[in-house]
């Protein structure tokens, strides 16, 4: 029965509509990246000089001068003997099992996308704490960008600009860069309305109100999200390293297409020790830093 | 008289989504429930009219929600009016451009909150300097005159502490001091010391009145404490439920409560602590100018009690009873200096000194006590009644302004 179908059918748009949608839509986007394609990656192009030249200063310096940095900046940030120590044995042991090329390079593309993320994020999640409206617009983009799986964007990424670091780049901002940008909402929303007020009333212009007491009373949230966003970045290394970004990722890679066990668990597991050296480092700097805000116990 | 320095006219407030649809049910004045639960709106003020005069403390008082907060944010305009206009200084703050408002808020008004909102990430002198950052004075000459007022609101060394460091009381004193440290002609005071428990809260009422003594400028102070609203008032304004209840002098006030509602708040006040001698005495009467003690007994005659005090080149001398004048009649002396020499000097009182204070004075004392002024003329009369009556809370036939309004 015709008339009946319906219901036990799903009434389907039309086979030859859905291959003439797909076709448009393709070669509407393909036009788009010929003609633009280009100009956009020229747009990018200061941003992978920076990559590049980063990575080459990581990879050119001599170990014991990026291990003495590396311990350095930990202890400088965390004050902590026992931290630093384990940051420098960790890193001593990636050398020793020889991913220390591989780690510099990872870094070194973590390092570029936090920064990428904190000068896009930050600026979006003030306005976002400054507007209602803008807050119902951007969250429900920051829900796609967290849920959307990475290779479905990856895909028009790689068609407008190719494999290689850029579009990696780009991949890992659109995944990490969303919890900075929600905690930094937060963050400034929470802030004290009294000591708002009080800024308020001594003539504070907007711009002095959010230097001087918005973003330094919000700074423990967004520390939180810059910690998030470089746990997610090293979550998506794996993935980057699918469209040609270097670094600890590939030999995962690798790994997973040979079964390599041993070769996967090693760059896995530095991957986890890059991952706990930054959590804990900045972890540990945001407490001493706000520690004048929780009294008298602490001193 | 001189301009008012601060003027609220006609000022209404309503909070809500659309108040201007609301308005006509407060200017019928509907009760702010009846407002709440028909139309969501809440009326925060409604008609106030206020002038607050040039170097005096205005105390505004009232219960929880009546509306305090909102009226002193109306000064700086942190909150903007439904309806009305507010003056400072001859210039109407509600139609001012935000640069101007900004300039008001920075150079002529600062404000002292009840939760201190100091900025926690910075040290103590950085907040007091913190109205001085916003103008952009240089840093060398903020942190000195932080360093001053600091020094006095009495926190010398506290400079490189945070403000999670200090006390309450002494987290205050930093909010008094960042107030002071712009020089500003007025302060806005919001529950400034009810936070505190009641020995500092004593403690800095003293140091706001000296300074206030010192720097003559316009202080509004919030309180829902009558015992601080009439230490500290000039001036008291009573709000309750957004509407003004009463305005008046302290003693007006606690004398005379213009409805129930400050009934209730003055019924519980230490009035011996809290009236002054020149607030209930009442008109001098009895003043004998005679010269002698013929001229005494005739004057005596006209008045009813068998006493009077007699003043001479306008210097009181004592009590002069008619038993004595008539004694003395008898006999022959009848000079003057044989008047003078009738009468007892007996206690004596000051405008200016608490009830407490001349309770003794006028328990012990046989007659009325006269009340003298600083330069030693007579400005009313004090008896043991009278302040039986006051203390006791019985409607009180005082003068409460210290002149002389009849004479018997
Ligand atoms: N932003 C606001 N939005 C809605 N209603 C408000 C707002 N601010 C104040 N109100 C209402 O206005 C009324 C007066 O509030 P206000 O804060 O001025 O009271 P208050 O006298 O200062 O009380 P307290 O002694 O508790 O500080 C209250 O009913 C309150 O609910
Ligand atoms: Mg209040």
């Amino acid at each position: 029965m015709a008339e009946q179908s319906w219901f036990f059918e799903f009434p389907e748009m039309d086979r030859a509509d859905v291959v003439a949608l797909r076709r448009f839509l393709d070669g509407a986007y393909r036009d788009f990246s010929r003609s633009y394609g280009d100009a956009i990656e020229t747009v990018f192009n200061p941003l992978l000089f920076f990559m590049v030249w980063f990575e080459k200063l990581l990879l050119g310096m001599p170990w014991l001068l990026v291990l003495a940095a590396l311990t350095g900046l930990a202890y400088w940030a965390s004050r902590s003997a026992k931290l630093t120590l384990a940051v420098t044995a960790a890193f001593l042991l990636i050398g020793y099992f020889g991913m220390w090329d591989d780690t510099m390079r990872t870094l070194s593309i973590i390092t570029v996308a936090t920064l990428l993320s904190i000068v896009l994020g930050v600026p979006v999640g003030i306005m976002m704490a400054r507007s209602d409206r803008m807050q119902n617009v951007v969250t429900p983009v920051l829900d796609i960008m967290q849920t959307m799986p990475a290779f479905v964007y990856l895909i028009p990424v790689v068609m407008l600009l190719g494999i290689g670091k850029v579009p990696g780049l780009i991949a890992v901002v659109v995944y990490a860069i969303p919890p900075l940008i929600r905690l930094t909402n937060l963050g400034i929303r929470l802030v004290d309305r009294d000591v708002q007020e009080a800024a308020v009333a001594f003539g504070a212009t907007p711009l002095q109100r959010l230097l001087g007491v918005q973003l330094p009373l919000a700074m423990p949230t967004i520390m939180a999200g810059v910690n998030q966003t470089i746990m997610m970045a090293l979550g998506m290394v794996v993935i980057a390293s699918m469209i040609g970004v270097q670094g600890l990722g590939q030999p995962v890679l690798k790994s997973i297409t040979n079964q390599y066990f041993t070769m996967g668990l090693l760059n896995g597991l530095a991957i986890v020790a890059i991952a706990i050296t930054f959590d804990r480092v900045s972890q540990a700097y945001a407490k001493r830093s706000q520690r004048h805000l929780q009294g008298l116990q602490g001193d | 008289m001189t301009e008012p320095l601060i003027r609220i006219e006609d000022l209404y407030k309503v909070f809500g989504p659309s108040p201007e649809t609301v308005m006509p049910m407060v200017r019928e004045g509907r009760p702010k429930d009846d407002i709440l639960a028909e139309t969501g709106h809440t009326v925060g003020l409604r008609d106030i009219n206020l002038d607050i005069d040039r170097g005096s403390i205005f105390v505004i008082m009232g219960l929880s929600g009546s509306g305090k907060s909102t009226l002193i944010r109306h000064l700086n305009r942190l909150i903007d009016p439904t309806e009305g206009a507010v003056t400072v200084g001859g210039v109407d703050v509600t139609r001012l451009t935000p640069p101007e408002l900004r300039d008001l808020r920075r150079y002529k008004m600062s404000m002292v909150f009840q939760r201190f909102g100091l900025l926690p990430h910075r040290t103590v002198l950085q907040n007091v300097a913190f109205g001085l950052t916003i103008q952009q004075v240089e840093t060398a000459g903020r942190n000195e005159k932080a360093r001053k007022w600091l020094r006095t609101v009495g926190l010398e060394g506290y400079e490189d502490q945070y403000p999670a460091q200090l006390s309450g009381g002494e987290q205050q004193r930093v909010g008094l001091a960042r107030a002071l440290c712009t020089d500003p002609e007025i302060l806005l005071m919001d529950e400034a010391f009810s936070a505190l428990d009641p020995l500092i809260r004593s403690d800095l009422q003293k140091q706001l009145l000296e300074l206030h003594r010192r720097l003559r400028k316009t202080i509004v102070f919030i309180t829902h404490d009558l015992d601080e609203a009439l230490r500290l008032g000039d001036r008291i304004a009573i709000l309750k439920d957004g509407a003004l209840s009463q305005v008046g002098r302290p003693e007006e006030i606690l004398l005379s409560p213009a409805d129930s509602y400050v009934e209730a708040f003055v019924r519980d006040v230490n009035r011996a602590r809290a009236l002054t001698v020149g607030a209930v005495m009442k008109a001098p009467v009895r003043r004998l100018t005679a010269t002698t003690i013929g001229g005494a007994l005739a004057q005596m005659r006209d008045w009813p009690g068998t006493f009077g005090y007699l003043f001479q080149d306008n210097r009181y001398r004592g009590v002069v009873t008619q038993d004595a004048l008539k004694d003395a009649d008898s006999g022959s002396d009848t000079s003057d200096h044989a008047l003078t020499g009738l009468a007892v000097r007996g206690p004596t009182l000051t405008p200016d000194i608490s009830l407490q204070d001349a309770l003794p004075v006028v328990l012990e004392s046989a007659f009325p006590v006269p009340v003298l002024s600083r330069d030693g003329g007579y400005t009313g009369i004090l008896s043991a009644k009278d302040v039986a009556g006051i203390l006791a809370g019985a409607d009180s036939t005082a003068m409460g302004n210290g002149h002389a309004t009849e004479r018997r």
